[in-house]
């Protein structure tokens, strides 16, 4: 993704343009490139006295077969016409200064409405990701800092149901801190956004490799199961699974321990009492607080042999030889059976077939671990003024639903308040969207559709106002070929949902 | 401005940088560990080597005499050095060894403190090698043939270190017709800037069927300022390109016994010459058609077995 800031212009605006040798600036060799000819890196090029990226500009196509083209390769016609495409911003650049319209403002007719579409690629260096990584794992305590390569990019956050949460980059480690850090948080955010691993590492706590919708890495263990609930649901919701079957049910958790012959669920069953004594701090009949310390072992604690949790069985309460126990993880991933000797300690015994489908059932009943990756940024005032010539008022259109927010085509989360500060899945946005900037900020696609009078009334650029058939027969300032993509089924096509917005049906 | 980029190509093994026109793969052979402590060096390197040959960009761009000048970089330096040998005969600046020059500076920054099997960085078609004794390395010439027919083996035990293509069919301009011509020499940049040499010599001064255009016209600030670039070679007799591929022999030749390259292979429409051994039988060369030239992809590396 390019920054063209700064680029040299060898007019004033308005001045006709002459084909001519101009600067590119597009990296340190600052090129004089003559017309129609490209510089030294082949990459950028001088059209009609224009600075031409060679780097495609993504249009979407919704729905239906699409004709892909290669990346590098121009549009030459031929397309597929479905009649549902949309301009995205990957790849579109940038304009500067800040006042100069946005690089594509692209008019298209959607059920007999006019709407515009502007798309430009933003600068955010008030950005970063949110990772919620679906693991019962104890990862690191809250706010211990996370690294990668040695650098703090961020920190854990409050855990969520069943996942820990990650917040990384922000604006501190990004440009706040040494040279270096800036460096490795940009390059760890644009690899998560883009959907490429990462390997982080939390001060005391575990090492991470996370990628968007792929389940974690921990320690080197591939994370499978995202667990149905603490041990204390497990036990409410299969405890009838298990009536008739075995004695006692302990469902071991780094939350709350479940005990089945305690638990109302299984009081409710006449479930009787087994002399169980469970080392642990009782919240409520059957239910346990801090079995263990949170680590890798059993349901997110440090226990590798469950029987540790387990106190002395107490006869006068039910205990007796040959009594059966089946101890379990919220995962169902670990579990043993054992039995009562005579001395009424637990021996482990082969699993019996009769508990394997609870036990299955558990497991199924857990959905995949995965990562997720959300980019958080901030629209900056700048990127606005190249959409409307007052930026506050495209701010204001976002928040009144005016205008629809895409990433990528994508759809996004404004965050209410001040501000455009958006958030969106990464795994929603096409491949390599992301892009970055040596400040360093991520450069991230970014679309503003409203409807063609609304942005008229915002003051929008309404000059530069340009068909979709235009760009995709012209491309932009830069003239950068045109690639057509298939969009992501799983999107709605951003017009329709901007038509959409105030009556709920998006 | 974009500042330098560096990938991890898909296979998982290669190392991609680029910042403006440097486009360089990487790939080093040896225990994981030095690898990629390698390629750490080697990323490390690649922050700077732009930046700094753009300080001193107008000298470079300057021709050079047998009397080699000052320069504050060391890239810089390795380009002088090796063009330096060739100016007293010929018009030549320092950028004729800029891309083999980059590789060098790059291999080198790697190899320090490391012990690596077998590496080569290349820059676009000119590379820079390292063998460590008993290893040895395959290069495809594409276009030089069919497939992977014309292949060289350079051993431990060679002096080649660098290998470099040139031609008017290139990324960069060429007084000369050659297709292309390849050099095996002892560094990078001393290939570079004899594949420069040795491709301009190749050539019909005054041919009608040849297009030539000066080189700031076509990029206002190239090295080569006003002088006549190749930019179209229109059919030439068979007794033609036997002449002009004689001409660019001789210089070979020269160059060869001077001890500033090692061997070189010259291609004009379906004809080729060798100049030294490391291309094997010639014969097999003669009589292939070669498909025209493309950039980027004139050499191949391949792992040996």
């Amino acid at each position: 993704m390019s920054e063209l800031a700064e680029r040299f212009e060898t007019h004033a605006a308005g001045e006709k343009q002459v084909a001519e040798k101009i600067r590119c600036d597009a990296c340190p060799v600052m090129c004089y490139i003559a017309d129609g000819r490209s510089g030294a890196c082949d990459r950028y090029g001088n059209s009609g006295g224009r600075i031409v990226r060679l780097d495609p500009l993504t249009i979407l196509e919704q729905g239906g077969a699409a004709v892909a083209f290669d990346a590098g390769r121009a549009a030459d016609g031929g397309l597929v016409n479905t009649g549902r495409r949309f301009v995205t911003a990957i790849g579109a650049g940038t304009t500067y200064p800040d006042y100069k319209p946005a690089p594509f403002i692209v008019s298209q007719e959607v059920e007999g409405v006019d709407l515009v579409t502007v798309v430009t690629e933003g600068i955010f260096s008030y950005c970063g990701v949110k990772v919620k990584i679906d693991t019962d794992r104890q990862i690191g305590a809250e706010a211990a800092t996370v690294r990668a390569k040695g650098e703090a990019i961020g920190h854990v956050t409050t855990g969520e149901y069943g996942s820990q949460m990650l917040s990384l980059g922000g604006v501190h480690h990004l440009t706040g801190g040494s040279k270096s850090e800036g460096r490795v948080t940009c390059d760890a955010l644009l690899n998560l956004c883009n959907k490429k691993p990462v390997e982080l590492t939390i001060d005391g706590g575990a090492s991470i490799v996370v990628q968007a919708g792929k389940p974690p890495v921990i320690d080197g263990k591939l994370e499978n199961r995202m667990r149905v609930g603490c041990g204390s649901a497990t036990i409410g919701m299969f405890a009838a699974q298990w009536r008739g079957l075995v004695d006692e049910v302990v469902v071991v958790d780094d939350h709350i321990t479940g005990v089945v012959s305690e638990h109302q669920a299984g009081k409710v069953l006449g479930w009787e009492d087994t002399g169980i004594k469970i080392v642990g701090r009782r919240s409520t009949p059957g239910r346990y607080f801090k079995v263990s310390e949170p680590g890798l072992g059993w349901g997110g604690t440090t226990i590798s042999d469950p029987r540790s949790i387990l106190g002395e069985w107490n006869a006068k309460k039910g205990a007796r030889p040959g009594l059966s126990l089946l101890m379990v993880s919220t995962t169902g991933e670990q579990f043993a059976y054992y039995e009562l000797d005579d001395e009424l300690k637990p021996v482990e015994k082969p699993f019996p077939e009769r508990l394997r489908k609870s036990v299955d059932l558990i497991e199924e009943n857990c959905e995949p671990a995965l990562c997720t990756v959300l980019f958080v940024g901030g629209a900056g005032g700048s990127l606005r003024a190249g959409v409307v010539e007052n930026p506050v008022r495209l701010t204001r259109s976002v928040q009144e639903l005016q205008t629809y927010v895409t990433v990528g085509g994508a759809p996004v989360y404004v965050w209410p308040g001040g501000g455009i500060t958006l958030m969106v899945d990464v795994t929603r946005v096409p491949d390599n969207a992301f892009g970055y900037v040596p400040t360093p900020a991520l450069v991230a696609p970014i679309e503003f559709t409203l409807r063609r009078d609304d942005y008229v009334a915002l003051g929008g650029h309404v000059d530069h106002i340009r068909s979709v058939e235009d760009v995709l027969a012209h491309g932009g300032e830069y003239l950068n070929p045109r690639h057509e993509i298939d969009a992501s089924s799983d999107n709605p096509w951003p017009p329709l949902a901007q038509l959409h917005l105030r009556d709920g049906k998006a | 401005m974009i500042g330098p980029q560096v990938h991890m190509l898909p296979d998982g093994r290669r190392l991609h940088l680029n910042h403006g026109p440097i486009d360089l793969i990487v790939e080093a052979f040896g225990a994981a560990g030095e690898v990629k402590a390698a390629y750490q060096q080697a990323t490390s390197r690649f922050q700077t080597i732009l930046p700094e040959l753009a300080e001193e960009l107008p000298a470079l761009r300057r021709a050079a005499s047998s009397r080699p000048r000052r320069f504050a970089g060391v890239t810089a330096l390795r380009m002088e050095a090796a063009v330096s040998p060739l100016a007293a005969e010929n018009f030549i600046t320092p950028m004729a060894a800029v891309a083999g020059s980059v590789a060098d500076e790059i291999l080198a920054t790697m190899l320090e403190g490391r012990a690596l099997d077998r590496a080569y960085v290349n820059n676009g078609g000119d590379s820079a090698l390292f063998l460590a004794p008993g290893q040895s390395m395959r290069l495809a010439i594409a276009g030089a043939g069919h497939g992977f027919a014309d292949r060289i083996v350079i051993r431990g035990e060679d002096a080649v270190r660098g290998v470099a293509t040139s031609g008017w069919r290139g990324r960069s301009f060429s007084l000369g017709i050659a297709d292309a011509v390849t050099v095996l020499a002892r560094t990078g940049a001393e290939a570079d800037a004899a594949a420069t040499i040795i491709a301009n010599a190749v050539d019909l001064p005054g041919h009608r069927a040849i297009r030539r255009e000066r080189a700031n016209v076509l990029a206002p600030d190239s090295d080569l300022g006003e002088r006549l670039v190749t930019v179209e070679v229109g059919g030439l007799s068979a007794g033609e390109v036997a002449a002009a591929l004689d001409a660019g022999l001789t210089v070979a030749g020269r160059l060869r016994t001077s001890g500033l390259i090692e061997d070189a292979v010259l291609f004009l429409k379906s004809e080729s010459r060798l100049c030294g051994a490391a291309f094997g039988d010639g014969e097999e060369l003669r009589r292939v058609r070669r498909k025209p030239l493309h950039k980027l992809e004139n050499i191949r590396e391949e792992t040996h077995a």
